[in-house]
């Protein structure tokens, strides 16, 4: 990794050629969190790797926290969390389904970690590569998601998870694909650290377990007479997130000159056709689309960036034009419809009472290749009206 | 399309010969530039002499697709035992080049993409190597020749960017010896 400040044209960038595992490290040595707990996986480890050199390196205080486990990485970062530490983590796959029973309890005690997570595919068979498996199975956790297309979105949206987190008390995990965004070098511009600092400032909970001044107690037993409220508490304050996203989003633009939303919209304005998709392959769906676009079809694209909590209505509304559609989930719901497609179905059928052609695709399980002719079969289905119940396989 | 102007190049190697090295050295200069860029592995099994794939994609345009390239302007070939198995030369068009790792005749070389039309330059990375670095590793003349086939990014560039990158890693004098190498490949014939 190479870091350079110069000059283009008068204007002071930082532009570093970076792999979105690098970008993620450089993003949380700028976020400087207190406590960052590590364990190795494919394909994250370029994150912590790259973190734990740059603490060797003296370029971050940071304490790392090396453990045995993701189960102890997760149980570290609630106990460091709780204490009063601003703390950070990442894991892929496995690990992350190791952390699952201690997902819920960092979200339960509405500790606001950062994990990035670089998404990769769940055994058996064993297999290293990029998918959502890993991510959709964690779903309903508690903790906000945030999808990335590239190493950059990858970088930004770190800040605005952490900053998500720190504001709304819920933990946030940041998503970039397995390999395609954690393992490709990359053109990214990075913040001055004067100005990534001033972005996500001092870390000051209002409660922490190390306040002696004000001792609290977490992780209480809550039986029948009163879990039903926590978990509506849960709730209700998860449902602020959407707007509170909103504002840290023009703060960030504010920042950094880069804009982010709920999701992107792609040519969807006067679309008839549709596709609706999370992570790296918008990019090449972008290409599609445009393609298309030249032969003059009338295609768009929706490329969701905060999957949980799930903005239906916005979703449901931008969508509601549009005649036909296809969903592509990179994750399988082995008995059911992707998680993907069952958001999209859910948002418009409360959003407009005009019957949408919808069509679900699962693609690239396992790191299979993605191409843009396989997006453009997709929009030909669509154009020929190729669309039913049943789940169809970009293989 | 937004993209036409990518510059797309695929190196095809085995584990070790240091083709991701010279995909993220050509990648670092680009974006040093102020280019775009994607460089990006074949996402196979990697192990030292098995074979494996590179992509680097440059454009002065941000770059969204993620697809691996299917229709390349240049092929580096770092191991040429590799177009015994592999399909190298593959939607390579009569104007654009094909950079092998050879000190054999281009009669020969051709011979092994025999539907390949376009210009096949060679170079004897290997023996190059050897001589100025003590090591076998090819990447470094493969670069210089890239640059002088292509002119893709500037030679200043590319050694400005080894330096900086390697002489902590290498020390002075293996990187000065490698920056040779580079200007090697680019001097050569």
């Amino acid at each position: 990794m190479i870091h350079k400040t110069y000059s283009i044209q008068n204007t002071k960038y930082n532009i570093l050629a970076l792999t979105g595992g690098a970008a993620a490290a450089e993003a949380l040595r700028q976020m400087e969190p207190d406590v960052m707990a590590v364990y190795p996986i494919t394909p994250q480890t370029p994150i912590i790797e790259t973190f734990a050199k740059m603490k060797a390196d003296g370029k971050v205080e940071t304490e790392i926290i090396q453990v045995e486990s993701e189960h102890s990485a997760m149980s570290a970062v609630v106990g460091a969390q709780a204490a009063g530490a601003r703390t950070v983590t990442a894991t892929s796959s496995q690990g992350l389904a190791l952390m699952h029973e201690i997902l819920y309890i960092a979200a339960g005690l509405r500790l606001p970690s950062l994990m990035y997570v670089s998404s990769r595919a769940l055994s058996a068979p064993l297999n290293i590569h990029g998918e959502h498996g890993d991510v959709m199975a964690v779903r309903d956790s508690g903790w906000v998601q945030i999808f990335s297309e590239n190493a950059q979105q990858a970088y930004d949206l770190g800040f605005i998870g952490l900053k998500l987190a720190e504001k709304t008390r819920y933990p946030v995990i940041a998503v970039m694909d397995g390999f395609h965004t954690s393992h490709t070098t990359e053109r990214v511009e990075v913040l001055e650290d004067a100005d990534a600092k001033e972005f996500v400032g001092e870390y000051s909970p209002e409660k922490y377990l190390l306040n002696l001044e004000d001792p609290i107690s977490l992780g209480a037993l809550a039986l029948q007479n009163t879990y039903f409220e926590f978990k509506l508490d849960q709730e209700k304050g998860f449902s602020k997130i959407k707007n509170e996203y909103k504002k840290i989003c023009s703060e960030f633009r504010k920042t950094s000159g880069r804009s982010y939303k709920l999701f992107d919209s792609y040519k969807l304005d006067d679309a008839k056709e549709a596709i609706v998709i999370l992570g790296s392959t918008a990019g090449t769906a972008r290409e599609v689309v445009d393609k298309l676009r030249d032969e003059g079809r009338k295609v768009g694209l929706l490329s969701i960036h905060l999957f949980r909590p799930f903005p239906y209505k916005e979703v449901g509304k931008e969508l509601a034009h549009i005649k036909k559609i296809a969903v592509l989930d990179r994750a399988m719901s082995v008995g059911a419809y992707p998680p993907l497609y069952t958001e999209i179905v859910n948002s418009i059928y409360h959003a407009t009472s005009r019957k949408i052609d919808i069509a679900s695709y699962i693609y690239g399980l396992g790191g299979r290749d993605t191409f843009q002719k396989d997006i453009e079969k997709v929009f030909k289905d669509l154009e020929e009206g190729e669309i039913s119940e049943k789940i169809k396989y970009l293989k | 399309m937004k993209n036409k102007n990518s510059f797309e190049i695929i190196f095809f190697a085995r584990g070790g010969q240091g083709a991701k090295t010279a995909s993220e050295l050509l990648a670092h200069a680009a974006v040093r530039e102020g280019k775009f860029v994607k460089a990006f592995p074949h996402f196979g099994p990697e192990r030292s002499g098995a074979p494996t794939k590179m992509f680097l994609r440059i454009s002065d345009d941000e770059i969204r697709t993620q697809e691996p390239i299917v229709d390349p302007d240049v092929v580096v070939v770092m191991d040429e035992t590799v177009m015994d198995n592999e399909d190298t030369t593959k939607n390579l068009d009569r104007n654009e080049f094909l950079i092998i790792n050879s000190k054999h005749p281009k009669e020969e070389i051709r011979k092994k993409a025999p539907d390949f039309k376009g210009a096949i330059h060679a170079v004897d990375g290997t023996g190059i190597a050897l001589e100025l670095t003590g090591n076998p590793n090819p990447n470094s003349v493969l670069v210089g020749k890239l640059v002088q086939v292509t002119g893709v990014v500037s030679l200043d560039g590319v050694t400005d960017i080894f330096r900086e990158y390697f002489t902590p890693k290498l020390g002075k004098e293996l990187t000065e010896k490698n920056i040779a190498a580079i200007h090697a490949g680019h001097d050569s014939l």
